[in-house]
């Protein structure tokens, strides 16, 4: 029990909290930007499997980590356009078409694996990168500040959506097109192409989350290797009342959990690892039912446009 | 509308009837046994499976087997096999065993613990096709099935020899498990693995973590970083999520040792040694008894002395001391002839 409080586990564990975070910080972060327009994107985890086979595929055939990367955020981009296609055009039922988002990522994913790789191989990924100076602060130095390019960028990310929704023009329209569609068309807001481009950024996003794991965590890809992460990060979003820093929170919270029940499982606290493994989901439950407000929540999420009809 | 109605009809009809007289040929009386293999029908298995033929791991350790097996016999010519991947939902599991044994397969199995009971109730259905599954102890002889077989694996028994090795290469004395779910041969292996640690260093810490799923690599693969952070040196897991282990002790220099199927071709410097599940002669002796009119009601168990599991240190892995080779072998034999009981 006394090993939990030695700092060579607080280091570690939030250490692994910060790790854990980063796919979460991707694809909610990029999942937040197309709610806030008012279109829920469930297929969030197929995005994610396409991103880390595209960029883990890149990766091994050229081995550069930059074209894996640009691979990844190419492909989300286009299956984000596909999404916005269907649920903004076509205006789709979006809980559905969320769903055959992710069926069609995790089968096309699975496909083009078996096609062209075939089998489980690693390739070198983003090392981890230590800040000059930063890394040696006792405790937080390696915990915070040693981690992989990716996981900077995420971090970096919160901030920069956070300015963008709150502080531009272009967010002041996809607030305006996530909340009254009807209203901001009459004063000239194009409101399908605005939300075209949230969900085709945000399916960046989400594929991005899953190159953070392709090349990055664990330099493999493995079919449906996201197993699930994507349907959290949906949930994630909520949690954080489509606030890019309160998604955060929510992520950093979810993760510390799922990084503390591994440890807690290592040190044989005793506890049994089936319920160990599921404090993490508990928790969120929970959170997410105690939590009062849902006054963040865009009045036209979910709600297709169609111009002339309120 | 009518009458393009009434030609659906008709061409719906003679779409059954073309089928079922298609089909008919293809179903004829088995032949009775004859000393004329040659014009035989091939034997025909399918097989269910958790995961994909390339996981190098579970499923991957049976397909080998299979393969082997087909060679031997002569190709496709003599033997086919179906293969379902992927089937971790245990619904579309039972859906497929279903279709595989009324499509005439002579062997279906059932490759997972999980797929028991849908087996179970898909044998019941089809007396006269075989049924394996595992790893499992029960044939459901009790219950009145003469049609299933049931193969097992005494992970633990390997989990021993690549525990002592572990405990010989670790140099910080502190080794990590990156388990799935805690049951089946994975928790016997990992119960072995921390008793052969033991046996050899009684002071090691053996940290063991499950990641509660047998297929999430990501999930292993934090399992295995925070291993290492906690200062493990050697590391090993079980079942098809350890490839995200293996990727990370590699990036970070930890040693591996593996189980079920050979690990090495993903990190040829790291993997130490592994621990086989050879199948083959299992479904050899299935075949073989099939063949010969017996269509179930053997228990089978893969150990070190019958040659089911094998420890194969892999070769591009320059660390294996002679020390090590005899110790391995000391504990082969003395596991083989009782002299070391591993308790599962």
């Amino acid at each position: 029990m006394e090993q939990l409080f030695t700092l060579t586990t607080l280091t570690g564990i939030l250490h692994s909290t910060i790790r854990l975070a980063t796919p979460y910080l991707f694809a909610s972060l990029g999942e937040t930007i197309s709610q806030r327009s008012g279109v829920l994107n469930l297929g969030v985890e197929g995005q994610m499997l396409m991103g880390a086979f595209a960029a883990f595929f890149v990766v091994v055939t050229t081995g550069s980590l930059l074209g894996g990367v640009v691979a990844a955020i190419f492909v989300g981009a286009l299956l984000g356009l596909l999404m916005a296609l269907v649920s903004v055009s076509f205006r789709a039922e979006q809980g559905i078409s969320g769903i055959g988002m992710y069926l069609l990522g995790l089968g096309l994913s699975s496909l083009l694996f078996r096609l062209t790789l075939g089998s489980v191989q690693s390739v070198r990924g983003f090392a981890e990168l230590a800040l000059p100076g930063l890394s040696s602060i006792p405790v937080l130095g390696p915990a915070l500040f040693k981690h992989s390019l990716l996981v900077y960028v995420a971090f970096a990310l919160v901030p920069m959506v956070a300015y963008l929704l709150n502080r531009t023009t272009w967010g002041l329209n996809i607030r305006a097109v996530g909340d009254n569609p009807q209203a901001a068309d009459t004063l000239g807001v194009p409101v399908i192409a605005i939300r075209y481009a949230t969900v085709t950024v945000g399916g960046a996003m989400a594929a991005m989350g899953g190159a953070s794991l392709s090349i990055s965590a664990v330099n493999i890809f493995q079919e449906n290797m996201t197993g699930g992460i994507g349907f959290i990060a949906v949930a994630l979003v909520y949690f954080g009342g489509w606030r890019p820093v309160g998604v955060m929170l929510g992520i950093l919270l979810f993760s510390l959990v799922s990084a503390l029940q591994i440890w807690l499982q290592l040190v044989g606290i005793g506890i049994p690892s089936d319920l160990a493994v599921m404090l993490p989901y508990i928790l969120t439950i929970i959170a997410l039912a105690l939590a009062p407000r849902r006054t963040g929540q865009p009045a036209a999420l979910t709600r297709p446009f169609n111009r002339g009809m309120a | 509308m009518f009458k393009r109605g009434t030609l659906v009809v008709v061409a719906f009809v003679l779409a059954v009837l073309l089928t079922a007289c298609g089909g008919a040929p293809a179903a004829p009386a088995a032949p009775a046994a004859t000393d004329a293999p040659v014009a035989a029908e091939p034997f025909k298995v399918a097989v269910v499976m958790p995961s994909t033929e390339t996981d190098l791991a579970w499923s991957q350790a049976m397909i080998d087997a299979l393969r082997s097996i087909q060679a031997e016999m002569g190709g496709e010519a003599a033997m086919q096999i179906s293969i379902s991947e992927n089937m971790f939902n245990v619904t579309d599991a039972a859906a497929a065993l279903r279709d595989y044994a009324s499509a005439g397969n002579q062997l279906v199995i059932a490759h997972g613990t999980q797929y028991g009971t849908s087996m179970f109730e898909v044998a019941r259905d089809f007396p006269e096709v075989s049924f394996a599954w595992g790893t499992a102890t029960d044939t459901g002889e009790a219950e009145g099935f003469t049609n299933v077989f049931s193969y097992n694996a005494s992970a633990e028994e390997g989990g021993y020899v690549n525990g002592v090795i572990a405990a010989m290469l670790s140099t910080s004395n502190v080794v990590g498990i990156v388990g799935p779910v805690e049951a089946g041969d994975a928790k016997a292996y990992i119960d072995g693995f921390e008793q052969g640690v033991l046996s050899v260093k009684p002071d090691s810490t053996v940290n063991k973590t499950y990641t509660g799923s047998f297929g999430d690599t990501a999930a292993a693969a934090e399992a295995a970083s925070t291993h290492i952070a906690a200062g493990a040196d050697v590391l090993t897991g079980s079942a098809q999520q350890v490839v995200g282990a293996i990727g990370v002790a590699k990036e970070r220099g930890a040693l591996w040792l593996g189980t079920q199927s050979s690990q090495a071709s993903l990190a040829p410097d790291i993997v130490v040694a592994t621990q086989l599940y050879d199948w083959t002669g299992v479904l050899k002796d299935i075949i073989a008894k099939i063949q010969a009119g017996t269509l179930g009601g053997t228990a089978y168990d893969l150990t070190l002395e019958n040659g089911g599991l094998k420890i194969v240190f892999n070769s591009a892995f320059p660390g294996v001391t002679p020390e090590m080779q005899a110790a391995v072998d000391t504990a082969i034999q003395g596991i083989s002839s009782g002299v070391i009981t591993v308790l599962p």
